[in-house]
Formats: structure tokens, sequence, C-alpha cells
């Protein structure tokens, strides 16, 4: 099938369904990672119903979505989640579901492993706890491994370890592959965005170059022993090719739907530059995915800009969207981390160039809570519903008057 | 290159999804969790007719495929079938 084209070039047009999607069931997080690219904490009043996220699967079903990898926040603590994971199955959707591994205790474990349809995945930012606890807060780094124990006791084999690559822990990727083959998990190395609160840490978290050249060096020595969900193609510009499609997905093969039901461009993305539209407008799902204008933009031939002329555009394709968008660099230059060098040189010529914040934030106000101190009983409250209409107000937004009700009482915001 | 027995019969395995779009098809396998193309139409007339028919070259045959193209398809049920996507079928 040689004279076929290939199929990267198929791909760039789009698809008439996604072959994967990422699904942000909630907004609502047990922890504060520094680096959540959705920004999550606090649960968002307008998210999906259980009827809602239904009729998506049903039309996931319709379109012949394999499967969807479901996040958040922590997906776990909806109280319909384990409902919807059946019910996808029920409807041949697939779920690979990401998870700190706070709810997955030995019953949860045994129901997982008794599945073909769901797999799991737990994140781990550290090989030791310390270095993992400075990213995803104390205790994580024992959250996560109970959980991989109650898997591994399960007989739940090949469930993945999912790592988000830091200057911090670039060095463990061999103690991070001990973890994986202790527990019979498969290590999943996804690439650190500057995306939600991660633009707060990017500059100090991101891998420096030499980091970045180790890294690929691991990743050719472990070949498709090691997922990579295709993040770190941008490396593909120091030679040989990563396993995987070598190939900025957004809109042509993935997509992001978030808790509110709405749809963007990529997991990365979570900015109204590439909000393609919502679920609950009349069409659903599937006329987002066909008819969306941006997607149609995405869909069309790419300039890629001063990175044509780059030997190396054929093997990185100028990069990840998001990492340049939400850096502040141009989106038809180079990618921040370009390994050529040119994404430095494009970073010190931004200048003062503040980049675009994330446009949702649902972070939590101030730390999670702990567990409560002695003395201190339930506080009695009453509670009345917010107006669905009108959306939370960000902690960040800056105008006095925010959320603020001249209609009646004083506002609680 | 694998290649198999086209005087036997085969089928897709259970646990496989065939989806199929412009340039051919993509196939997810729900057990060993991998996706695969198959790269035209052609192809994926052939795995559809594997079911019914009685071996590997009467699904061919049923769907257009003979002479100087066989041996092509042949090779291709192959990396399909090492790739768990078409199991042989016992009778």
């Amino acid at each position: 099938m040689t004279t076929q084209p290939k199929l990267v070039e198929l791909f760039e047009h789009g698809l008439d369904a996604p072959i994967c999607l990422t699904w942000e069931l909630t907004y609502a997080c047990n922890l504060s990672c520094v680096h959540c690219l959705s920004s999550s904490g606090r649960r968002d009043p307008r998210e999906l119903s259980t009827e809602e996220c239904k009729a998506v699967i049903d039309e996931l079903e319709r379109m012949q979505v394999f499967y969807v990898n479901i996040g958040g926040g922590e997906p776990t603590v909806r109280p319909d989640f384990w409902e919807l994971v059946d019910y996808a199955t029920a409807h041949r959707v697939g779920v690979k579901f990401s998870t700190n591994g706070v709810k997955i205790d030995a019953e949860v474990a045994a129901r997982l492993a008794a599945s073909d349809y769901v797999d799991v995945q737990i994140s781990l930012d550290g090989a030791t706890a310390d270095v993992n606890d400075l990213v995803r807060g104390p205790g994580s780094y024992a959250t996560a491994i109970r959980a991989m124990e109650h898997l591994a006791a399960a007989g739940f084999a090949g469930f993945k370890i999912s790592v988000v690559v830091t200057r911090q822990n670039a060095g463990q990727l061999d103690d991070f592959k001990a973890i994986a083959d202790r527990y019979g998990a498969q290590l999943r190395l996804t690439r650190l965005r500057p995306s939600g609160r991660g633009a707060d840490v990017w500059d100090e978290l991101h891998p420096t170059a030499q980091q970045q050249r180790e890294l690929y060096d691991w990743l050719l020595d472990h070949g498709e022993n090691v997922l990579t969900g295709d993040s770190f193609f941008h490396l593909s510009a120091y030679g040989q090719s990563l396993p995987g499609l070598n190939l900025c997905g957004a809109g042509r093969v993935v997509c992001l739907i978030d808790p509110v039901g709405d749809v963007y461009a990529c997991p990365f993305a979570i900015h109204e530059s590439f909000l393609a539209g919502n679920v609950r407008a009349e069409g659903g799902f599937t006329r987002v995915w066909r008819e969306s204008e941006l997607f149609a933009e995405l869909r069309s031939p790419q300039t890629g800009g001063a990175c044509t002329k780059c030997r190396h555009f054929d093997s990185c394709r100028g990069g990840c969207m998001a990492a340049k968008f939400f850096t502040g660099l141009p989106l038809d230059g180079p990618d921040p981390e370009c390994v050529q060098g040119y994404g430095a040189d494009a970073l010190l010529a931004r200048g003062d160039v503040r980049p675009p914040k994330p446009g949702v934030d649902h972070s939590h106000r101030t730390a999670p809570a702990r567990s409560p101190r002695r003395g201190h009983g339930p506080v009695p409250v009453t509670i009345t519903r917010r107006r669905p209409e009108r959306p939370p107000v960000s902690a960040c937004e800056e105008s006095p008057l925010a959320g603020l009700d001249l209609s009646g009482a004083r506002s609680s915001t | 290159m694998p290649a198999i027995d086209l005087d036997r019969a085969f089928d897709l395995h259970p646990q496989v999804a065939v989806r199929p779009e412009p340039f051919g098809a993509l196939l997810y396998h729900f057990g060993t969790r991998r996706l695969s193309f198959l790269k035209d139409r052609t192809l994926l007339a052939v795995v559809r007719s594997l079911a019914a028919e009685p071996t590997a070259r009467a699904a061919c045959t049923a769907a257009g495929v003979t002479g100087a193209d066989l041996p092509r398809y042949q090779r291709a049920l192959g990396v399909l079938v090492q790739s768990q996507m078409v199991v042989e079928r016992t009778p």
C-alpha cells in the first residue's frame, strides 16, 4: 500500500470523528497541582448533568469514537463517575481515565480489573515522594502508590503510570520505569505544557535543553514500551522520529470536552481562541466536530511560517500549538522548546509582551481542606442555589464590582 | 514479512471495532488497546468479507482482489494477524 499518501497527510484534513477524545468530567479536585493544565480545584455549578453526559456518550457511540480519555479535575470525585463509566462501556465506548488515585481502593481495583473496556492512568510526577509532592501536594505520592498497589493486587495488568516530565524529575526516568515494572504497569511520559496553572511554573519547571536531549535518547531506547501520547513530537527534530503520528492533532484527530460542555481543539488549549462550541447547543458534539469554523481552519493547510525554511520542519511540523500560544509566541513560528534553539531565540525576542492568560480558572481559592482541626465541629450553613445562567466569578477577576448583584442581597464572592 | 495461508478461514477479533474513514478505516482492539489503520477501502472490504467467506482467498475474491494484487493483500492480512486484529477461525 505504499502508493497511498502518508497517513499523517490524511489526518491533517481531519476525520469524521476524533480518534480519541479527552473529556474532563469535573473541575473539582482534591489536589492543587502547581502545573494543572485545566486550573482545576472547584466544581463548576454548570457542570454537565448525568443525563447530559449520557447523551454525549450516545453521540460518541454513534460516531464510533473508540475510547475517551476521561480526566478533570479528579473525575472519580463525581458521584456518578462509575455510573458513567458503566454506561460508556455498555455502549462500546472504551474508557481510559486519569486519576490521582484517591478513590482507588481494593474494591474499586477489583472491579476495574474485571473490565476489558476500562483502562486506568495514575498520575505521578516524581519517582520519589519529595519530588512528586513538591508539584502535586503533600501526601499525593503515597496516595498514588497505594492505588497502584491495589491495582496490582487485583491483577490489573498494564494500567498506566502517567508522568509529566519536568526539570525536577527528568533525571528519574529509569526510576519511573522501575516503579512501572514493579506494579506490572506501563509508563507514560508526557510533556509539561504552559497551559492552565502550568503557565505560572513553566519557566522554572520545563526541562532544560540538555534534559530534552537525554529524554529523546531515552525514549528512542525504550521504543513503543513507553507511551507518550505523541506529546514529544517536537523532539523528532533531533533526527530520528519518535513512535507515533508526529503531528499536532488539535481539532484533527483529538479535541477536548470540558466539564461544562465546551469543546476545545485540544486538552492543552482551554482558552476562548480555541473554543469550537458547546455540546449543549443544537446538533451536539457531532455538529461542533464536523461544522465548527475553528476546526475547519485547523484542518486547512497551515503555513508553518518561518519554520518551513528549517530542514527539520517535516519531522516536528512546528511543534505544539498550545505551547506556543501560552508562551506568547506566534502560532506559525517555532515551538518554545524547539530543539534547534529557535524557540529560545523567539522567547527572547518576545520582550515584555505578556502571554495570554488561560480563559477559565477553577483553582482552589486557598489550599484544599486538610483534616479538620480539633474543637472545630461542622459549621451550620444555609445553602441557596446560584442562578445557573450566572457563571461563578473567577478568583482572578479584576473588576471590583465582579459578581455584585445590585438587585438583591450582598454578593458573597 | 509475515504471510498467511490464504486457504484458511479468518475473522476479525471479537474485541476489534472497525470505523470506516474516507481513506480506508480505523481499527481499535479493546483487548490490546491498540489502534491500526487500513490504508485503503479495498482492504476494508476484504476484512469485512472474512467472516462470511470460507477462506481468506474467497474474501479477497469477494472484495474484487485477484491475480497480481493478491500477494499485497495477503501481506496486509498477515500484518493484521500479527497484531491480533484478525484471527484464524477454527471450525
